[in-house]
Formats: structure tokens, sequence, C-alpha cells
């Protein structure tokens, strides 16, 4: 066997397990869904091709509207994350010390790693109305009866900022981490306020950080299931709910498929729109935090 | 300092701005962890005094979760699966590295992308979409052939898969920039003094690969042993622990062997990922 033959026959062995994963688990899934999502049923076990499921999800307010309102609260989280993140990452990359830099960044890394499911309990014992802050405050004497915390819209925005806002921070501090503090300096020293350094010298530097951590948080919030459902209730209106009653209460697969196909166009235009807006690309930002 | 212009009353206000933070971050963990050691039958105030009752008393009502059969059967469960998925997206994520740090191919900055993909995919979606595949191809074959192929049924090889799909991407991006550092002159060393390709690769390049191979498999594991969204579609009869855990937190009255639970998973989950931060860090040159 020649050089070449063995670099084709490498080429080709990297590229079995890669072309298997990619077709099998990611491309001929997705083509199954909108194949199944495109398919009425008209009796049973009889099928036609058709938009009727869409049909049925655009004549139905209560779909639409809570489609929409899942983007728009997963919006808010995005911002809301990266408002409340970016000081936070700015402080462990920029101005924590050398040595507390790694343990804040550590102490910020490993609640990341904790479910999802034991941080929301750990809420719901904090919030509900025979929780802790309402005990608290009762045996205080703020209050004089138990309050409810749970199951309203603040509680879900406030929890799903908790639940993401680990991944707007970790990218954040990776990209101020590489930023050089002679340019911060500079910019005071020609004379720029310490507002000014920061929108027009940190933030465009951090841009790549900040799109990434946007779009993982923004991708994380319209996906997740637990946060909404536990914090919110069982009316929370959250559309994966919505898509897991249609699967697995109705049983209705073709348009829990077409709800599916809904929900990840809607989540891939929102970071499609962010990432030309920001002029950045999937490349360098996703795949390098 | 960056900041010695700046006043020292904003620097107090941030710093109290980080700590209320930490606070922040740190309150639910704490409540989910203590609650384990309270002698009361609910997880709530008032505080009843220490116990370890919530960890080893074996019978009701007081289970504890070193008894309670239904959470260890799911902790088995996460267990297989998350070694499972570990193993195979380690393998196939060197794979994916090699192919993308050493060969050039059409489309390949295309496929890169596509390699990200899984990311930014919801994992609910994922669960569906692998859902409805394996149902349709196994409805197929049962109605024309009267085969019955049970693996594509919803159960742990559904699981396996379903995860397996979006975390090998993580454990490529890992992989692929510990490859990028190599200095290709260590193998072409290796290789004029006589070794051969496989050898080269056993020897040289592998052990180089190793922390971000181990730490990549940690973060695997970690993932896949706290995912909820992609499993829940894919789950059969046999749960892992989060689907078991969330079952018994939707239902109201959960006693505090859930507390104890989350104690548990929190020391674990925290050792590792300090663990997979300290084995990357060890032997990286910077």
């Amino acid at each position: 066997m020649t050089q070449k033959d063995i670099r084709r026959l490498s080429l080709i062995l990297l590229f079995a397990p890669f072309a298997l994963w990619i077709v099998l688990l990611i491309v001929l899934p997705h083509i199954g869904m909108g194949v199944i999502a495109l398919r009425e049923k008209v009796a049973p076990r009889v099928y036609e091709f058709g938009f009727g499921n869409f049909i049925d999800f655009a004549q139905e307010p209560i779909y639409w509207n809570t489609l929409l309102r899942t983007g728009s609260m997963s919006l808010l989280v995005t911002a809301l994350a990266l408002v409340i993140g970016f000081p936070i990452a700015y402080y462990i990359a920029k101005i924590a010390g050398r040595r507390s830099r790694g343990a804040l960044f550590l102490i910020c890394l490993i609640p990341l790693w904790v479910s999802d499911l034991i941080r929301a309990f750990g809420w719901i014992l904090l919030l509900r109305e025979t929780g802790v802050i309402s005990s608290t405050l009762q045996a205080i004497g703020l209050i004089d009866g138990p309050v409810e915390m749970l199951y309203n819209d603040v509680t879900v925005v406030v929890g799903l900022v908790y639940t993401v806002i680990l991944f707007m921070i970790v990218p954040l501090v990776s990209t101020l981490d590489g930023m050089d503090n002679a340019m911060i300096e500079a910019g005071y020293n020609l004379g720029g306020s310490g507002l000014t350094v920061l929108r027009r010298i940190i933030i465009p530097y951090a841009m790549p950080g900040i799109v990434a951590g946007c779009i993982i948080v923004f991708m994380l919030t319209a996906g997740s299931y637990l946060t909404p459902i536990l914090l919110g209730g069982k009316y929370s209106s959250w559309f994966t709910e919505t898509i897991y009653e249609q699967f697995i209460t109705r049983y209705n697969w073709e348009a829990g498929a077409a709800f599916g196909f809904l929900l990840l166009i809607f989540t891939s235009a929102v970071v499609w729109i962010g990432l030309r807006l920001s002029g950045q690309t999937l490349a360098a930002t996703v795949a390098k935090s | 300092m960056l900041n010695s212009d700046k006043n020292w009353g904003f620097l107090l206000g941030y710093r109290l701005y980080v700590l209320a933070f930490f606070v922040f971050l740190a309150a639910p963990l704490v409540a989910a962890g203590t609650f384990a050691f309270n002698d009361s039958l609910f997880p709530a105030l008032p505080w009843q005094g220490f116990t370890l009752d919530w960890f080893f008393n074996d019978s009701e009502p007081k289970l504890g979760v070193f008894h309670d059969r239904r959470l260890l059967r799911g902790v088995y469960y996460s267990f297989v699966i998350a070694a499972l998925v570990s193993t195979l997206s380690v393998a196939v994520g060197t794979s994916n590295a090699f192919l993308f740090v050493r060969h050039d191919f059409p489309a390949k900055n295309v496929l890169y992308i596509v390699m990200v993909l899984p990311l930014v995919i919801p994992g609910v979606i994922l669960g569906i979409s692998i859902l409805l595949l394996a149902s349709s191809v196994a409805n197929t074959l049962d109605d024309g052939y009267g085969i019955d192929i049970g693996f594509l049924r919803p159960g742990i090889f559904l699981v396996v898969m379903g995860q397996f799909s979006f975390i090998t991407t993580i454990t490529s991006l890992v992989v692929t920039a510990r490859l990028r550092k190599f200095d290709r002159a260590l193998e072409e060393a290796a290789l004029n003094l006589g070794a051969s390709r496989a050898r080269v690769l056993a020897t040289v390049t592998l052990p180089f690969l190793r922390p971000a191979m181990i730490a990549a498999g940690i973060v695997a594991f970690l993932v896949s042993f706290e995912n909820f969204n992609t499993t829940l579609f894919l789950v059969g009869s046999e749960s892992p622990l989060t689907i078991t855990m969330f079952d018994r937190m939707a239902k109201a009255g959960s006693t505090p062997v859930l507390n104890a639970m989350s104690f548990l998973l929190i020391l674990g989950s925290g050792g590792l990922a300090l663990l997979s931060v300290l084995v990357q860090r060890d032997r990286t040159p910077e």
C-alpha cells in the first residue's frame, strides 16, 4: 500500500463513525419528523399527506400563544442572564486576584454540573407555601399567613435564569480572560469614561462570548421542560409541555411531530437572526465555548 | 491596578453584588442538601433535629435512600446508560477530532458546523425525532414482515442513542481542541526512529490526548447522568434516576429521602466536575 492509500483508508475509517452518527441520529430522525408532521390522520391507521397539523396549530390560539409565550419569556431570560451574568464574568476574569479567580470560576462551574432537577427542587423547598422563605418571614413576623411563591411567571423566569446563567458566564469568562488589560487601560488613558470603555472596547471584544452564551441560553430555555413545570405548575403553558402532552397523553404523534418541528424552526430562526445581527458564525462562537 | 481611578464605593458595591450572586447560586443547593438531615417527614422547616435516617433507615415511613429500591434501581440504570454513552461518545469524539484536524475533504467547514449543530437543537426535539424514526422503522418491520425488534422500542438502547446524539458534539470539541495543540514533529520524530504508525498512535499521540479524553469522558458521564429532556421521550420501563425523582417530585408529599439523594448527587457531580478540571489542568502546558 502506498502512503496515499493509507491516508485514504484512514480518512474513510474516520469518516464512517461521523457519517453514521450524523445521518442516523440527526439527519434521518429530523427528516422522519418532518414527514410525520405532514401526515394527517383521516381514519384509524389511514393517513393522508397534508398540512393539517400545521393548520390545526394556526387555528388554535392556545397553541401559538404558548409558542409565542415560550419564545418571549426565553428572550427575557436570555437578556436577564446576560445583564446579571456579565458583571460576574467580568469580575472573575478581570478584577478578582489571580488566586481567587480560579476558585471563583470553580464555584461557578460546580453548580453547573448539578442536575437541573435538584436545583429546581431546591427552589421548591425555598419558595413553596410551607417553604423556608415563607416560614422564616412568618417567624420574624413580617407576614401573618403562609405565602405561596411558586406557580407564577416571575418564579419561572427567576428559576430559568438561575438554571441557565452559568452557561452565559462560562463562555464570557473565557473570552474576557483572553483580553489584554492594556486595551482597557489605553481606553481610560485616552480619556474614555467607564461607560465608554465598556461600550467601545470591552463589549465588542467579548462579542463572540456574548453571542455564544446567548445562543446556548436561549436554546436551553426554550427547550427546557423541568423548570417551567416544577416551578410554574401544571399550567405553566410552556411549549415543550404542549409537545409532551400531544405525544404521551393524547398519543397524537403527528401533531406532536408538527409542534416539535415548529419549536425547532422557531429556535433555529432566533439563533440565525442573532448570528446575523452580531456578525458571528456558529463555528466561532458555540464551538469555542 | 485597573480600577485605581474608580472610587472605593463602587468597588464595594460591586463586591457585594458578586457576593449576593454567589448566595443566589448556592441557596437552592443548600436547601436541597440540608433537609436530608432534618428529622422530619417533610422537607420543610421547622428543624426537628439532626438525623441520618434518610440515608440509612431501612423501614417506612422513614425509608432511607440506601434502602429505597426504586431510587437505587434508578441509580443503577443511570450508571449503565452514562457508562455506555461516555464510552461511545469519547470513541467517536476522538475519531472526529482526527478527522477534522488531520484530514482535508470536500465541504469540511460545512460538516464541522453540522458536527456542532446537535448542541443547538433542543433536547426535547432530539428525543422525539429519534423516537419517531425508531418507532416507524419498528412498526414497518412488524407490520410488513412480522419481525419485532425490541431495541427500537423505548428503552435503554434508545436512551443511549438519544444522549449520544448530542454528547458526541461535546466530546468531539474537547478532544479536537487538544489535538490542535499537538506538535506533529513529535510523531515525525517517532516515525523517523522506525516506529510503526500504530505504535506512534499508541505511544505518542493518544497519551498526549489522554487528559482531554478523560475530561471529555467525565463530562459526558455527568451530562448523561443528569439528562432529562431527551431521555423523557425515549425511556421505557427502566427509568433512570432523573425520571424516577421527577415523578416523585411532581407528586406532592415527597419525603426528605429525595433530599438525601440530592445531597449525594451534589457531592458526586461536584466531585466529578472538580476531577475533570484537575485532569485537564494537570499536564497541559500553557
